[in-house]
């Protein structure tokens, strides 16, 4: 990586200056290594809103860049919460059945610590026994191993069926939104083996550590912080040169890449994959942050907003992505979350939590038909200025 | 003369209505061809059957020295083997500057892991003596939406061109070109088929005739006449069908 690449590159630079200097600052403000301004659990809505911006990121690459319209990538980003939730929920039980057995006379053989876990887990859905899933949940590394195996594999095969019968436009996004749907339903089930509509909870426990969650919160924020400039990076790095040159074409007309002689399928088909492993990897770090996943997570309409945020950021730049992502959950935590004035009109009175999911439906309308570009589009402005200056 | 492609047999139905019939050619390693016949004759459709857009119902298209089957293939496999097409319209990818569009062209390796490890700097001085050739070296880093018909055609050329391919397939290359741009043109394509092989299709009959090439006439599907432009114009047959109109 030379200068020409930075200097070919001055988004990225910047992107990462900002996101070091936003992470010092929530370090300098957070009550754990700081002045305690940040409270722990808006830290881990940022963190969690850096996560959200990763899978952005991805979603744009298949979407912006590649012109795969996947409503389907929240399963991935889904799938990767579950095992690293898995391990979560595994190690920090064992803890507290090994804790609570301490103290018998006869010391516990090796079923009756795993009989105890596994009621301790599935007792919620009347079961006891361990699942086979479960039979890496022991360790970490092996359930790591899992967070990017299991969704890319699920995105492999899916999109190998998908891209090999020409699947395009509506239909593959109807057929990525069954896909998730499918996912959904059947995690539902209580014996789909992670525990049906419960999930897996008490994910922000890590096992093995007694640092206060204030501190959790700002490890996770790093890491999410880290992953996201690794993400950007990886990302911009890819789409340089020539591979991003054929994935534009693909996307402006992929019959005309074919007949240059490229395996458009092969490209899709890369792409479709790596984004789904990197959208599993910030759902990885996202969940610890949350506590809990459920399988309403990965209903579909959870892709549809994350095509929304990408939308409305601008759809074709990384930092678009980013935009629309934080700029959207941010604002949806505001206006969700209580602290959004109602507005008495006298007869009626508008309540944000109800009436937020519409503005951003109207937004999203109105940025599709007005501004294809998306807030990003300003940023060409602004360059349009320094121009004719 | 050794051929390099030979198209036997093959005919092509859409919902029933015969679009290629029964239709054999051939052509030699470093030949040209016109290839003329009236709207609706299936030019564009033999075009697709080589190039692997469309699957004929029957016949066999065999190609190379080593007699391998197109058939099989999908369409980058055949780009991949040297066969090159031309699109009606003038399709460049308008996003990206004149470089890219010949960068993405150039004959390089086209797997996903090779062109991510692609580096362009060996190939830019290839890439400006392409734009040269082709008279757009001042537009070389211009976007590709940003140039005139008459331009987008010529960088279509060039990116054939780039391509180096064995066979070149031209759907009506001088549509919508004026005069001067026709001569340019012309000299190119017969430059390319001193070394390949080219098959244009061409309405124009001006144009055909300073291609000075042997001549196929389609019509319905299938080839009507063979051979030089003055033999087969006065072929009665050919004139009642498209000449006469
Ligand atoms: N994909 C298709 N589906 C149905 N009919 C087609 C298709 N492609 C071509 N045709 C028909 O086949 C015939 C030959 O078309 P074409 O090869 O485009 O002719 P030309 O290029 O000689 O003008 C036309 O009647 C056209 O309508
Ligand atoms: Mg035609």
């Amino acid at each position: 990586m030379g200068k020409s690449f930075i200097k070919n590159h001055p988004t990225l630079l910047i992107f990462l200056a900002l996101l070091a200097l936003f992470t010092l600052g929530v370090t300098i403000m957070s009550e754990a290594y700081g002045t305690a301004f940040i409270s722990t659990s808006f830290v881990k809505t940022l963190g969690k809103t850096l996560c959200l911006c990763l899978v952005a990121i991805a979603m744009d690459v298949v979407w912006g860049y590649a012109g795969i319209l996947s409503l389907g990538h929240f399963a991935f980003f889904g799938l990767g919460g579950y095992m690293v939730g898995m391990w979560l929920m595994y190690e920090r039980t064992q803890e507290v059945v090994l804790r609570s057995l301490e103290n018998q006379v006869i010391p516990p053989t090796e079923t009756e610590i795993s009989d105890a876990i596994a009621t301790q887990i599935f007792g919620v859905v009347g079961s006891a026994d361990f699942p086979l899933i479960w039979s890496f949940a022991h360790s970490l590394t092996l359930q790591l191993i899992l967070v990017v195996a299991v969704p890319g594999l699920l995105a492999l095969v899916f999109g190998w069926l998908a891209f090999r019968s020409r699947v395009t436009g509506v239909y593959l996004s109807i057929l990525t939104q069954a896909m998730t749907l499918a996912l959904a339903l059947y995690l539902f089930q209580n014996d789909s083996g992670l525990r049906g509509n419960n999930g897996l909870s008490g994910l922000q426990n890590l096992p093995h550590v007694t640092a206060p969650q204030s501190e959790i919160s700002m490890w996770f924020l790093w890491a999410s912080a880290a992953a996201l400039g690794l993400g950007y990076l990886f990302f911009t790095m890819m789409l340089t040169g020539k591979f991003g040159m054929v994935v534009k074409g693909i996307r402006d007309n992929e019959q005309r890449v074919r007949f240059l002689g490229y395996e458009v399928e092969h490209y899709k088909l890369f792409l479709f994959t790596v984004t789904a492993i990197v959208a599993a990897v910030a759902g990885a770090l996202y969940y610890p942050q949350a506590g809990i996943i459920n399988p309403a997570e990965i209903m579909p309409i959870a892709s549809i907003y994350l095509a929304v945020w990408v939308a409305i950021g601008g759809r074709g730049r990384l930092y678009g992505a980013v935009i629309g992502a934080a700029f959207v959950s941010l604002l949806s935590t505001w206006f969700t979350g209580g602290q959004a004035p109602d507005i008495p009109l006298g007869f009626y009175t508008i309540s944000w939590v109800d009436w937020w999911q519409v503005l951003l439906g109207i937004s999203f309308v109105l940025v599709t038909l007005y501004a294809p570009k998306g807030i990003g589009g300003l940023f060409d402005l602004l360059k349009c200025k320094e121009v004719q200056k | 003369m050794s051929t390099l492609l030979e198209v036997s047999g093959v005919s092509v139905s859409f919902d029933g209505f015969k679009a290629i019939n029964n239709l054999s050619f051939q052509i030699g390693k470093a030949e040209m061809r016109a290839v003329i016949g009236p709207n609706g004759a299936g030019k564009t459709t033999f075009m697709d059957i080589i190039t692997g857009k469309t699957k004929p119902d029957e016949g066999r298209v065999i190609w190379g020295d080593r007699s391998i089957s197109l058939l099989g293939m999908s369409e980058a496999k055949i780009a991949q083997q040297g066969v090159c097409r031309k699109f009606q319209k003038p399709t460049v990818f308008e996003d990206q500057s004149v470089c890219d569009n010949l960068m993405m062209a150039l004959k390089r390796r086209r797997s996903v892991w090779d062109v991510l490890k692609y580096r362009p700097a060996a190939d830019i001085a290839r890439l400006e003596q392409l734009a040269d050739e082709i008279g757009l070296l001042g537009e070389f880093n211009r976007q590709s939406g940003e140039l005139s018909h008459g331009q987008k055609q010529w960088l279509e050329i060039g990116m054939l061109l780039a391509q180096d391919p064995k066979l070149l397939l031209v759907d009506e290359p001088a549509a919508g070109m004026t005069p001067s741009e026709r001569e340019h043109t012309t000299n190119l394509l017969v430059e390319a088929a001193k070394t390949r092989a080219v098959v244009v299709v061409e309405h124009d009959m001006e144009f055909i005739r300073r291609l000075n090439c042997k001549v196929t006439v389609l019509h319905e599907g299938s080839v009507l006449a063979e051979g030089s432009l003055d033999h087969v114009t006065s072929n009665q047959e050919v004139i009642d069908v498209y000449l006469g109109r």
